[in-house]
């Protein structure tokens, strides 16, 4: 297994599939990529999740939740974080970048542009409510640890950037 | 304890992140703005969510029941191995980020170090700290910027605040008696080797903003072996109350 892949048995999916991250409820725990394994070994679901940001308070719950939609689908559970490989932005899906930005939240930037708009004030992430790139950084810090405060200064709608996190 | 040493050196690292998580913390609702405000608890929530990861490990070495909570809230002032600059008050916001700037270029050079720890934990750990730790390295030392190189007043306040904090920055490259143990097994960071540098990149970084390095070379020290100043003891009654109060409650 790679850094990158995932080992998730397919049965599984569907139920986790329906697991939301509890901040951003229109995003999948399964298009934010942050199970890395679920199998079934002695009829117990295995599972490994890796936390976003380590305090991210949303991994007690997300994990509760696995539980319990593993628990109505009739099996039993048992949810492990692990901190190796360390979770980025880059396994987000295509579809989960799309949740974000529909939900009005931008979509992470590779790594280089991501330095550039949050250290050096460049105007590359796209505003969320009309597109326009003529956007500033309000504070490196957001809504919670993974985000960060921007403005449109054409349509001046605030809103949050989801940080390249790699 | 079989692995007393590593056990002790867990506990020096992650103390640092706890009680500066919790100054950071006091923030909250009483940030200068709306903005700083929210970031200074950021600040807090990560150094918590690290703290939490190492003392869940060092709850594992103990092996005697004691969990992450027990280590985080049950232990006596002079039990906490911090260093005494993370424990300083939020005189004003100068200080916070006087405090936060000096820690903050350390933490980096430190876990930089970490990730290459023989001990697998520990190298995994830094790997997911260094990524977080990264972002309060530049909104500290960009808002040292913004006070040195702004008003009279700002940058007065600023410079008051780091020839305050300065006194305790020395004690970051002290060596206890486990770092010694674990620097000999590949495990721990020789922080003396990280002082050069960092009095370079602090010095650097204090003249873009226009304020002046101290030249005090009287230092003092002190947490690391548990000896506190006045103002631990504030922060531990008010980080405990609620433990002590209500047995068991998980965090
Ligand atoms: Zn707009």
């Amino acid at each position: 297994m790679t850094n990158t892949e995932q080992n998730i048995e397919e049965v599984l999916i569907p139920i986790l599939a329906k697991v939301s991250d509890p901040e951003i409820p229109v995003l999948s725990i399964m298009d934010m990529g942050v199970v890395r394994s679920a199998v079934i070994v002695n009829d117990i679901v295995k599972i490994e999740i890796t936390p976003t940001y380590s305090g991210c308070p949303a991994m007690d719950v997300i994990g509760d939740d696995m539980k319990k939609a593993l628990q109505d689908a009739g099996y039993k559970s048992e949810v492990n974080l692990i901190l190796h490989p360390a979770w980025t932005t880059d396994w987000i899906t295509p579809k989960g970048r799309q949740a974000l930005e529909d939900y009005g939240i931008a979509a992470p930037l590779d790594a280089e542009a991501d330095k550039s708009v949050l250290l050096e004030g460049k105007r590359l992430v796209v505003c969320t409510n009309c597109g326009s790139q003529n956007t500033r950084l309000v504070s490196q810090f957001g809504s919670t640890a993974c985000k960060a405060q921007f403005q449109c200064d054409d349509c001046q709608e605030p809103f949050d950037y989801f940080k390249c996190l790699k | 304890m079989k692995n007393e040493h590593l056990y002790n050196y867990i506990l020096g690292i992650a103390d640092n992140s706890l009680i500066l998580g919790q100054r950071m913390g006091e923030l909250c609702g009483h940030g200068p703005t709306l903005e700083t405000d929210i970031a200074c608890t950021n600040i807090s929530l990560d150094l918590f969510g690290q703290v939490r990861s190492y003392f869940q490990y060092a709850a594992k070495i103990a092996g005697d029941g004691r969990t992450e909570d027990d280590i985080a809230m049950l232990r006596k002032e002079r039990d906490y191995k911090n260093v005494l600059l993370a424990e300083q008050p939020n005189t004003n916001f100068a200080y916070t980020i006087g405090r936060q700037f000096l820690f903050d270029v350390y933490h980096l050079a430190f876990l930089a170090e970490l990730q290459k720890s023989s001990d697998l934990t520990l190298s995994v750990i830094a790997n997911k700290c260094i990524k977080e730790v990264s972002y309060h390295e530049r909104f500290s030392s960009d808002w040292v910027k913004r006070l040195g190189d702004g008003t009279e007043e700002s940058n007065q306040k600023m410079q008051e605040a780091i020839n305050d904090l300065w006194t305790y920055t020395d004690e970051l490259f002290h060596q206890t008696e486990a770092d010694k143990v674990m620097v000999e097994e590949g495990i721990g960071v020789d922080v003396t080797k990280l002082k050069v540098n960092y009095y370079k990149s602090v010095s650097e970084l204090l003249e873009e903003a226009t304020l002046k390095t101290p030249e005090s070379k009287w230092f003092q020290k002190g947490g690391k072996q548990g000896i506190h100043t006045e103002h631990l003891g504030y922060l531990l009654a008010d980080l405990q109350f609620m433990q002590r109060a209500y047995p068991n409650m998980e965090w």
